[in-house]
C-alpha cells in the first residue's frame, strides 16, 4: 500500500524481454510438438496421393471407348471393358436414391419440423444415428434374406434395397439438419398468413433447405457409387449388360474385387482402370454436392 | 364500382384465399406420410434384426454358444466356430485404432489449433475429405499392388532380426494383417479427424485466450487445456472409429489372407468377420448361410454396442458445451 509505482519509476525499470528464445525450452518443446503434427498430416496425405498417382498412371494407361463400353474379357482375352458394370452401378445407386430419397426427406421432416421433440422423433433419430455405424456387408445381409431368398434370385433390384438401406441415414439426418437451419421467424410469417403447416413446409421449408437437402442426397449417391459389400450377395455379378432389374448385375466395384484377385495381366489392368472411373463417379458427385452446399442459409 | 362481399369471391379467383377442404386433407395426408416414414426407420432397424436374427436361429439352436468360442470353420465337417474371426476382428480394429487414432486426433489439433495458416489448413482439409470418398475396393486394390510389395521386405527384415518377438514371429508372405490394419487406420482416420476436428471446435476461444494470457506457449495450452477439455469429443471420435473398423468389409477381404487362426504375429494372415462374410457368403450352402447369419448377428452385436457407446459419449459432450437441448 506503501509504495505507489509513478510512470517515471515503471520507465527506469529494464523493459522485460518479450521473446522466447527458440532453443529455450518450454519454446522448443511447442516446435518439435508443432513439427510433429506437420509430419503427422504429410504423412497422413502421402497414401491419398499414392493412390492418386496409381489410378492416373496404371488406370490412365487403358481408358479408352471401348474400355468404358465392352463388355469383360474372360480368362486369357485381351482387351475387353466394362460397360456392363457402369450401367449396373448407375442403375443400383438410382434404384437405391429412388426408394430413400423420398422416404428420408419425409422422415426428416418429421424429425425436424412436424415433431421434433416427440419421443418418436428422438427414437429415429437416434436409430438413423446408429445406423451410420452399421457395417454395410449387414445391409448386404439384409438385403439377402429379404430380397434374394424371398425372390429366389439375385437381382438389381436386391442390390438396390441394399445401397438404399445405407443411404437413408445419410438422407435423413443431413435433410433434418438442412430444414433445421431454416429460420423460425419465415415459419412463423407463413403461419401467420393462414398457411396449413403442409403449405409452409412445401413453400417456405423445403424450398430454404433444398441446398442443404441436395447436399446430403449427392453425398449418399457418392457413398452408395463406391459401396461393395452390400452387392456382393445380393447384386452379385454378370458379364452381360443390364437386361432386367430382376437378374444379377454387374457393379464397377464387384469388378474390381473379382478382377483384382485374377492371375491375369489384362484383368488387373482393367481393375485399375474400373477403379480410375469409379473414384471419378464418386468424385462427381462429391464436388456436386459441395457446389448445391449454400455457404450459409 | 360495388364492391363484392368477401364471402362471395369465389376462391379461385383470389391470390390469397383460406385453404380449402382439399388443402386440409391434403395437410393431413402429408403429415401422416411424414410420420409414417418417421416411424419407418424405426421400422426398418427392426426388421434388419429381425430378418437376420430369424436366419440365424436354427445355427443358434445348433451351435449354441459353441460357436463363439469354436476355432474352426469347417464346410465338409459342419464345424463353424468364429472366434478366430473375432480375434482378427478386434486385433486388426485395435491396431488401426492404434495408427488412425494418433494421426487423427494430431491431424485434428493440426486443423484447429493455428498450427498452420488457415488457407493451407484448407487443403488439409481436403485431402482428408478425399481420403473418405475413396472405395473401399480402391484402398484393397491399392493394398495389393503398392502396400504389400512395399511393406513385405520389411516385414521380412523385422521377422529375421527380431523373430523372437511375438508380434513379428512370422513373415509376410503375401496378405497379411499388417497391410490390413495400415489400411484400416487410413480409412477411419477421416472419421476421427472429423470428429475430433469437432470437439475442438466446440470449446469456447476463451477458454484458449486465457491459456494464452497466462503466458503458456501454444503446447502447452494444447496439452493442458484444450485436449484435457476436448476429452469426452475425443473418446467419442477413437469409438465411432473404432467401430467404422469393426465393420469395415472389402479393403479387408481383400488384404486381411482369409486364415482363420488366432496368431500374435502382426504378418501372419488373419480373418475377421465382415470379410468371412464376404467371401464366404456368395458361394454358401444351406447349412453354411445359416451359420454366416449367426456371423452376421455376432458382428452386428458387437458394431452396435460400440456405436451406441461412441453416440451416448457424443451426446453427453454435446450437453457439456451447449447445455441440455
Amino acid at each position: 500500500m506503501n509504495s505507489v509505482i509513478t510512470t517515471g519509476d515503471a520507465l527506469a525499470r529494464p523493459t522485460p524481454r518479450l521473446h522466447r528464445h527458440l532453443v529455450e525450452g518450454r519454446a522448443l518443446k511447442s516446435l518439435i510438438l508443432s513439427i510433429l503434427t506437420w509430419l503427422a498430416a504429410i504423412l497422413a496425405s502421402v497414401p491419398l496421393l499414392s493412390v492418386i498417382y496409381m489410378l492416373i498412371v496404371k488406370g490412365g494407361a487403358r481408358i479408352s471407348l471401348e474400355t468404358l463400353t465392352a463388355l469383360p474379357p474372360a480368362g486369357f482375352e485381351t482387351g475387353g471393358g466394362f460397360g456392363n458394370a457402369i450401367v449396373g452401378t448407375l442403375a443400383m445407386v438410382g434404384i437405391g436414391a429412388a426408394l430413400s430419397v423420398p422416404i428420408g426427406i419425409l422422415a426428416a421432416v418429421y424429425l425436424a419440423i412436424l415433431g421434433p421433440n416427440s419421443k418418436l422423433a428422438a427414437t429415429s433419430r437416434f436409430l438413423a444415428k446408429v445406423m451410420t455405424g452399421l457395417p454395410s456387408i449387414l445391409a448386404g445381409v439384409f438385403a439377402y434374406a429379404a430380397m434374394v431368398v424371398v425372390m429366389g434370385t439375385y437381382s438389381a433390384l436386391a442390390g438396390g434395397v441394399a445401397l438404399a438401406v445405407l443411404m437413408l441415414r445419410t438422407v435423413v439426418l443431413t435433410a433434418e439438419e438442412a430444414m433445421k437451419q431454416v429460420p423460425q421467424r419465415m415459419k412463423d410469417a407463413a403461419f401467420g398468413m393462414g398457411c396449413t403447416r403442409s403449405q409452409v413446409i412445401w413453400k417456405v421449408v423445403l424450398p430454404t433447405a433444398l441446398p442443404g437437402i441436395l447436399t446430403g442426397v449427392m453425398l449418399a449417391v457418392a457413398g452408395a457409387a463406391g459401396e461393395s459389400a452390400p452387392l456382393l450377395f445380393t447384386a452379385l455379378f454378370s458379364n452381360y449388360y443390364l437386361s432386367s432389374l430382376t437378374e444379377p448385375t454387374a457393379s464397377l466395384s464387384i469388378l474390381i474385387y473379382n478382377f483384382s484377385a485374377m492371375p491375369f495381366e489384362n484383368q488387373i489392368e482393367l481393375a485399375w482402370t474400373a477403379s480410375l472411373v469409379l473414384v471419378l463417379i464418386v468424385l462427381v458427385f462429391n464436388i456436386l454436392a459441395r457446389l448445391v452446399r449454400q455457404p450459409n442459409v | 364500382m360495388p364492391v363484392t362481399p368477401l364471402t362471395q369471391v369465389t376462391s379461385a379467383s383470389r391470390v390469397s384465399r383460406p385453404p380449402s377442404q382439399a388443402d386440409y386433407t391434403w395437410d393431413s395426408l402429408f403429415r401422416s406420410l411424414a410420420y409414417a416414414c418417421a416411424l419407418g426407420i424405426i421400422l426398418l432397424v427392426a426388421y434388419i434384426l429381425w430378418e437376420i436374427g430369424r436366419q440365424a436361429v436354427p445355427a443358434i439352436g445348433h451351435y449354441g454358444l459353441s460357436f463363439i468360442t469354436g476355432t474352426a470353420w469347417d464346410v465338409s465337417r459342419q464345424h463353424f466356430g468364429v472366434l478366430p474371426q473375432i480375434w482378427g476382428t478386434l486385433y486388426s480394429s485395435l491396431l488401426a485404432l492404434l495408427f488412425g487414432g494418433l494421426f487423427g486426433v494430431a491431424i485434428a489439433i493440426f486443423l484447429t489449433q493455428d498450427v498452420i495458416h488457415a488457407r493451407l489448413a484448407a487443403v488439409f482439409r481436403t485431402i482428408v475429405e478425399m481420403l473418405a470418398a475413396i472405395p473401399s475396393v480402391v484402398f484393397g486394390l491399392w493394398g495389393i499392388y503398392v502396400l504389400i510389395p512395399l511393406l513385405r521386405p520389411v516385414a521380412n527384415w523385422l521377422h529375421a532380426q527380431l523373430g523372437w518377438f511375438p508380434l513379428f514371429s512370422t513373415d509376410l508372405s503375401g496378405p497379411g494383417l499388417a497391410p490390413a490394419a495400415l489400411v484400416l487406420s487410413i480409412m477411419i482416420l477421416p472419421t476421427v479427424a472429423a470428429i475430433s476436428v469437432d470437439a475442438f471446435r466446440r470449446i469456447p476461444y476463451k477458454v484458449k485466450e486465457a491459456a494464452f494470457g497466462m503466458g503458456t506457449t501454444r503446447w502447452e495450452a494444447i496439452l493442458k487445456v484444450m485436449l484435457p477439455t476436448a476429452t469426452s469429443g475425443i473418446l467419442a471420435a477413437l469409438v465411432l472409429g473404432f467401430g467404422r473398423a469393426l465393420g469395415e468389409t472389402m479393403a479387408l477381404a481383400m488384404l486381411i489372407g482369409n486364415s482363420n487362426q488366432i496368431s500374435l504375429s502382426l504378418f501372419s494372415p488373419a480373418n475377421t468377420l465382415a470379410s468371412l462374410l464376404a467371401s464366404n457368403f456368395p458361394e454358401a450352402g444351406h447349412v453354411e448361410v445359416q451359420a454366416l447369419m449367426y456371423a452376421a448377428l455376432v458382428l452386428l452385436a458387437i458394431t452396435f454396442l460400440v456405436n451406441v457407446v461412441g453416440l451416448g459419449i457424443e451426446q453427453y459432450t454435446m450437453r457439456k458445451f451447449e447445455g441440455r437441448k
